[in-house]
């Protein structure tokens, strides 16, 4: 298969592999777009601007927490209207959201960064581990786990990824795993309380071995007694220990247990530790990995021959992220000269903003404009994440929805532009087809011009 | 012991099919009025919390006493907070189906969802679904709707498919949009997309439904608003015949009453405004609701319960003849559950959904048994679920 030309390859690489191209990228990366990629790879994804202010998780909990006890005694300080207490009559601080920070770092992050393939997977593994703020107890940690259990790995070994991600509270909250006791554990003898299912499943039907992998519910149900006791820590005499992951011996369901044909004898927090180890070694877990990858880098329905590629070195090098990665840029299929993904919501509002320059502040107001267009960070419909495929975000209403927001942004952006023309080539370079140049010269004003670079064909596939 | 309940309409021998159901040509059909709304309960809905089986000796040791039900007869009872769906009930509008399933029998919601709208026997080959193959080849404009931001696969496949959702924006020009139809002429599926949304847009506005409406925030908000534009689009004179709505929030691990009880809610009352909104055309209309799978038969560890088989279905509207419960009632003894922890499944769903196209769309017998449902020759129609 022949490879395009040198300035169609950086443009793939800058909004395939990369979050679309911010002026100045693609002539960054027409020298040797594959050696642009691979540096990326080697440095990893960068930090996040104002990171370090954000809360731990521990803390995001404590904070959390501390609120409700307030809201809750100004509530019933209201109900009854007795005397408020004197926590309850404390001023009504503006109320900090951490969800709404996280979202805006997130934003920046990828508005700013000049390594945006590595953005992009923090995007895909954030999204196969899906969490949602719909759970309440979600709301304050579900970016403090992409941050601590996502973005430190996704170039490292999925297993050190998965395990980050099962001990993270965001995922223990999200999959009701804190409220799952073993039926014989103490606790569980105690109560009437018991066994839930929901982790063990979604950690082997999602984020491992597959559905099609030929578990059996007995395997799903052993697994989630072997996961009881994982937990997070909100004893009152926690302390520092407060908000964190706690495994409670009280809470698991003793004895060795039997899980796809494997006996784990561990004792305590090991014996899970051990069953995902497994299950993130798995030939199925490289099978569905490889075809997630492929599907999100090469085509909705990827070839075969890619598929194997990626798991062939997924399984050799024990989950190696970075050879992955490495992999999937060496595939000549993955830089076929026509597009074949249609961006997703977010995928295609970073994009423009990155393309237009648009200043940061500005830009983070203007990416929350992804709920309206049916992707709201951190709240996919289900654990199995967003969809991939175009036919998931190319509904008419959906498609309209876009052209009316791209619409907007020329109104916002237009005016202010001197030459709208050269954006053609400074965000799709090689991409672009002479009719998008020539309808964008020919465009009756500014506002006029973007709109249709961002409703063109060429900018919304990648 | 309970009694073994045989409510099954008419169970006189067919002929086998394809001899006396000869291929009908999609531009044979009649009854070009008739209305019909599939609503998918994603997350599998409970279906003994929704339609308790009071009268079942074992109900009570899995579920405790269902005191506050609705009464449907000495048997089944329904959740209190379906009230209007309890009305319809009364006024022979609707009826409900109980222990049927998809032929999916393992647990996970993504196949299961798969199964429930692809109209397959598993979830392998996946790629559009039975309500797209359904229908008409030959359809001009708009046939049918989905309510929301996509188009669920259950209608992928189909010709006159579109989706509308509500609006917050409106500063596209007509000018700027015939310069982006000029760049859309050779990308398949946003020329296609593009237009459905004019088309859909042109009924809309023909059907008084304000489309830069303020966005609807907030799960309840969002389904009454769906199904109030569900009912505008059906009742339009021009408009799709066909819709699909999605709602969520059914899949219910822990601490699940009142959850169902607020979800239900909204449920119900979306079905009373899809009712009210199709003003005279609910008289045609059949709404079929249904879930991938039901839950366990017992009450889990943290007051929920966990992914199980057999399920609750519904299926209203004033083409329905309602009034009855269907179910060849399989019981709640230890014995009589499905590996020992669900509600065993009697009825195939695709059955409820066969009968409902084949005798109020009209569609042919071997259409539905090989395009719509492919390999289902099988399972047969179900009789009578539509007023003769």
């Amino acid at each position: 298969m022949s490879l395009p030309d040198a300035r169609t390859q950086a443009a793939i690489a800058t909004n395939r592999f990369g979050i679309g191209a911010r002026p100045g990228e693609i002539a960054e990366a027409s020298g040797d777009p594959r050696g642009w990629l691979l540096r990326q790879v080697a440095a990893g994804p960068s930090p996040i601007p104002g990171g370090a202010r954000l809360p731990t998780s521990a803390e995001a909990i404590a904070r959390a927490d501390a609120q409700a006890r307030l809201d809750e005694a100004r509530a019933r300080a209201r109900e009854t209207k007795a005397e408020p207490t004197a926590m309850a009559k404390a001023p009504a601080a503006p109320r900090y959201d951490i969800y709404t920070e996280e979202v805006a770092a997130r934003g920046r992050s990828a508005l700013e960064t000049d390594r945006p393939f590595p953005e992009r997977l923090v995007w895909f593994w954030s999204n196969h581990f899906s969490v949602s703020v719909d759970k309440a107890a979600v709301r304050a940690v579900a970016g403090a786990m992409e941050r601590e259990a996502i973005r430190p790995h996704v170039l490292g070994r999925f297993e050190d990824m998965l395990l980050a991600v099962i001990h993270h509270p965001a995922m223990i909250f999200y999959l009701d795993n804190q409220l799952s006791l073993g039926p014989a554990s103490p606790r569980g003898e105690a109560s009437r309380r018991g066994l839930n299912e929901n982790l063990g499943r979604e950690v082997m039907e999602l984020h491992t071995v597959g559905v099609s992998a030929g578990y059996t519910q007995a395997d799903v149900t052993t697994f989630a007694k072997a996961l009881t006791g994982w937990t997070v820590d909100r004893r009152e005499d926690a302390g520092r220990r407060f908000g964190t992951f706690l495994f409670s011996p009280d809470m698991h369901e003793p004895g060795p247990k039997t899980i796809m044909g494997r006996t784990y004898p561990q004792e305590g927090e090991d014996q899970a530790v051990a069953v995902l180890q497994d299950l993130a070694r798995h030939p199925a877990t490289a099978r569905h990995i490889a075809g997630k990858l492929a599907r999100h880098f090469i085509a909705d329905r990827p070839p075969e021959a890619a598929v194997d590629a990626l798991a062939h070195t997924f399984l050799d090098t024990g989950g190696d992220l970075t050879a992955v990665a490495r992999r999937l840029v060496a595939l000549d299929v993955a830089w076929s000269e026509s597009p074949d993904k249609l961006k997703s919501p977010n995928e295609y509002i970073v994009s423009a903003m990155r393309g237009l320059g648009v200043e940061t502040e500005e830009a983070v107001i203007m990416l929350r404009s992804v709920s309206m267009l049916g992707q709201r960070p951190f709240a996919a419909p289900s654990p199995a994440g967003w969809p991939d495929t175009a036919q998931d975000w190319a509904a008419p209403s959906a498609v309209y929805q876009r052209l009316e927001w791209a619409a907007r942004v020329g109104q916002q952006v237009g005016p202010g532009l001197r030459q709208p023309g050269s954006l053609v080539g400074e965000m799709l370079g090689g991409q672009a087809r002479p009719t998008l140049a020539d309808a964008v010269d020919r465009a009756a004003s500014g506002a006029q011009a973007v709109a249709l670079l961002l409703a063109s064909p060429e900018f919304q596939w990648r | 012991m309970p009694t073994r309940r045989q409510i099954l309409g008419s169970m006189a021998a067919l002929p086998l099919m394809g001899l006396a159901f000869p291929q009908v040509s999609w531009a044979t059909r009649a009854r070009g009025d008739a209305r019909f709304a599939f609503v998918v309960l994603r997350g599998a809905l409970d279906g003994l919390a929704a339609v308790p089986a009071y009268g079942d000796g074992d109900f009570v040791r899995h579920r405790g006493p269902a005191s506050d039900r609705l009464t449907l007869d000495d048997t089944f009872g329904l959740n209190p907070a379906l009230p209007h769906l309890h009305e319809m009930y009364g006024k022979h509008e609707a009826l409900v189906l109980h222990a049927v399933a998809t032929p999916y029998r393992q647990r996970s919601h993504f196949s299961g969802q798969d199964v429930l709208e692809s109209g397959l026997s598993s979830e392998i080959g996946t790629r559009d679904g039975w309500l797209g193959r359904a229908l008409p080849r030959n359809a001009a404009g708009v046939r049918a709707m989905a309510l929301g931001e996509a188009v669920p696969l259950v209608l992928r496949g189909g010709p006159g498919v579109s989706s509308w959702a509500p609006m917050r924006e409106n500063v596209l020009d007509d000018d700027t949009l015939h310069r982006i139809e000029a760049l859309y002429g050779d990308d398949q599926l946003l020329s296609r997309s593009l237009a459905a949304a004019l088309n859909t847009g042109q009924i809309a506005r023909e059907g008084g439904l304000d489309e830069n409406g303020p966005a609807l925030s907030g799960p309840r908000e969002r389904f009454l608003g769906l199904m109030t534009a569900a009912g505008r689009f059906l009742a339009a004179p021009d408009g799709p015949r066909i819709a699909v709505i999605d709602i969520g929030g059914w899949d219910t691990h822990n601490q699940q009453a009142g959850r169902l009880k607020r979800q239900l809610a909204i449920l119900d009352d979306g079905l009373a405004a899809l009712r009210d909104n199709l003003g005279a055309a609910w008289g045609q209309t059949a709404v079929l609701l249904a879930t991938e799978f039901g839950r366990t038969a017992a009450i889990n560890g943290t007051g929920g319960t966990d992914h199980g088989t057999g399920a609750a279905a519904f299926l209203a509207g004033g083409a329905v003849a309602g009034g009855r419960v269907i179910a060849d009632w399989p019981g709640l003894a230890d014995g009589q559950l499905f590996e020992a922890r669900d509600l065993r499944p009697t009825t195939d769903l695709r059955a409820v959904a066969k009968g409902v196209l084949r005798d109020h769309l009209n569609l042919a017998r071997a259409d539905l048994d090989r395009t719509v449902f492919p390999d289902s020759a099988a399972v047969r129609p179900m009789d009578g679920l539509i007023r003769g």
